[in-house]
């Protein structure tokens, strides 16, 4: 029997008119990996996000979770299958409390009991739980992230999907969240987008570049930073 | 949270139940057409505040069960069938509507558009339904003048046994009371919680695993079954039914009681249900001033400068005085201390 890969894109394409945001893409993600996406602006990284979630549909190519096809499946199966995405503009219940938010997250297809216990849970794993009731609405941008990546902790996905989640946020809070995504991965596979080089030095192992849509290297974390072009494209000629 | 929900309901049940021992007879009926409309209320109240479906046609399944009613009791003699199919059937109706609404990703304003579209629909059709060919079963459905004489709610299983006046003000209040603590349920169950996070972001439920379309077809659908239950109760208090239960004035009133009670509440529409209904009872006894310029005034100014509602703006009130005294006693105790 051959493993199967947690996730599998090939030849993924989205193309909007004339443009192609994201173009003929082969990923492969295994359990319990940790892996960067990077890639200038407009590279498609958060496009080919959308096409993981169901929130795009593939003008060509198959997403594979598992060996299941999922190729623009609707986004709640998507998610009932164990994918959980932090989005790159926040995405929260902003008129609910923080724990209103996390307990909707918790309760799909479990006891209120076990649902209660896992909100406790992704609370006190977050500190979260001194602004527990207050309105996410009113909260700090920094805050409001890490409520969004309490409600996909407390979907208990197999893979987590994070786009920018340490946009916005202080250098101390930039740490934390570091370490809560080592600490994340060593029973969930994640997949993160990012700007934040030192962000991504602090995570990384295996980077994979996206420019201008396509996969420009996939490598180890330092041989991809002092890799020339990818020097050229993301960090601009000017810093090269 | 929960205690508001009991002080609520006391207060509405005390009210309801004191209204036989204050008032006359006439003003028992007059309070059960209050208490039809405070159902009708609750329903777009429910659908819109917590639900995100703004509805401009709750209308259509208002006047759905007030003629389900009048046919079915015509037809059958007892009233029990008759009263569950004025529910069901408006219910039916609206998970169909919502099916095709909601599976077919209408945007918000469109819903609005089409639910109005389909309560003018039926109000032209209820019109040009005059003359012997149409009826159904015993029941001709008169066009413009109505059903008339409609048989009223009797005892369960005892057709000969009509309720009276009095009695049918009883069972309305009964129900008002059950339609609130089964909403009120509802909301703080976990459907009801996913309800309130689909009004609040669309996208997340669905990365989340829920389908909002499902969500809001099954609230759409209970909407329209209180909705229903509402028109069975008008048509009982009149003993008739006419096309204007189909009417743009039902509908857009629907929404005024909310408006004016409070968003996202449910005594709110409740209490606007009721001001409104008296406002136009007052004005409609006096015959001076239109009673539509009224409602046309009353709105405008709620909408210019009570835009939450009077229950959610009272809260707010009342915070404020109350952290207002805390402050202030937290000053004194300060200045005290030195």
């Amino acid at each position: 029997m051959t493993l199967v890969p947690l996730l599998q894109t090939t030849g993924v394409t989205m193309r909007f008119g004339g443009v192609t945001a994201v173009d003929n893409i082969d990923f492969t993600v295994g359990e319990c990996e940790l892996r960067c996406l990077i890639g200038p602006n407009g590279a498609g990284k958060s496009t080919f996000f959308k096409t993981l979630t169901g929130q795009l549909r593939p003008t060509s190519g198959h997403v594979l979770f598992r060996g299941h096809d999922i190729t623009g499946a609707p986004s709640h199966e998507i998610a009932r299958l164990g994918i959980g995405i932090k989005t790159q503009v926040p995405n929260v219940f902003n008129g609910l409390s923080v724990r209103e938010n996390i307990f909707v997250a918790a309760g799909r297809g479990k006891s209120i009991r076990h649902a209660r216990e896992t909100v406790d849970q992704v609370l006190t794993r977050l500190k979260l739980t001194d602004i527990a009731n207050r309105i996410v609405g009113q909260l700090a941008h920094g805050q409001r992230q890490w409520v969004e990546i309490g409600t996909v902790l407390a979907q208990e996905p197999d893979l987590i999907l994070l786009d920018e989640p340490a946009a916005g946020m202080t250098y101390e809070e930039v740490v934390r969240t570091s370490e809560l995504i080592r600490e994340i991965n060593r029973a969930q596979a994640l997949i993160v987008v990012e700007h934040d080089m030192q962000f991504i030095r602090m995570i990384a192992r295996t980077v994979t570049v996206f420019n201008r849509g396509r996969i420009l290297i996939e490598d180890d974390v330092e041989r991809v930073l002092t890799n020339q072009a990818v020097r050229d494209v993301y960090l601009g000629k000017a810093a090269a | 949270m929960s205690r508001g929900f009991l002080t609520s309901l006391a207060a509405m049940i005390v009210i309801l139940a004191a209204l036989p021992l204050t008032v006359s007879l006439f003003g028992l009926v007059q309070a059960t057409l209050f208490i039809a409309m405070a159902t009708l209320a609750l329903s777009q109240g429910f659908i819109w505040g917590y639900g995100g479906i703004m509805s401009f046609g709750q209308s259509a399944f208002f006047g759905l069960g007030g003629y389900v009613y009048a046919v079915a009791a015509i037809n059958m003699g007892s009233s029990t069938a008759p009263f569950l199919l004025a529910i069901v059937l408006p219910a039916a109706f609206a998970a169909l509507l919502g099916y095709f609404m909601f599976y077919g990703r209408i945007s918000d304003a469109y819903i609005g558009v089409i639910t109005l579209t389909v309560t003018v629909i039926l109000f032209n059709f209820a019109n040009s339904t005059a003359g012997d060919v149409w009826h159904i079963g015993q029941a001709a459905l008169g066009g413009f003048n109505g059903i008339p004489s409609v048989p009223p709610l009797n005892m369960p299983g005892h057709p000969d046994m009509a309720l009276d006046p009095a009695q049918l003000y009883g069972v309305a209040a009964v129900l008002l009371v059950l339609v609130y603590v089964l909403l009120k349920g509802l909301l703080a169950s976990r459907f009801g919680r996913v309800v309130v996070a689909i009004r609040e972001n669309e996208t997340r439920a669905m990365l989340l695993g829920y389908d909002p379309r499902l969500y809001k077809t099954l609230t759409f659908a209970l909407g329209g079954g209180i909705a229903g239950l509402a028109g069975c109760l008008f048509t009982n208090w009149g003993g008739f039914v006419s096309p204007t239960v189909f009417g743009l004035q039902e509908a857009a009133q629907a929404i005024i009681f909310v408006l004016l009670g409070g968003l996202g509440t449910l005594v709110g529409p409740i209490l606007g249900a009721v001001a409104v209904e008296y406002l136009i009872t007052i004005i409609g006894t006096q015959q001076t001033i239109n009673a539509n310029l009224m409602l046309g005034v009353v709105l405008l100014v709620f909408v210019l400068l009570v835009p939450k509602g009077v229950l959610p703006s009272l809260e707010a009130l009342l915070r404020r005085i109350s952290l207002g005294h805390s402050r202030a006693a937290q000053q004194a105790t300060a200045e005290v201390r030195p």
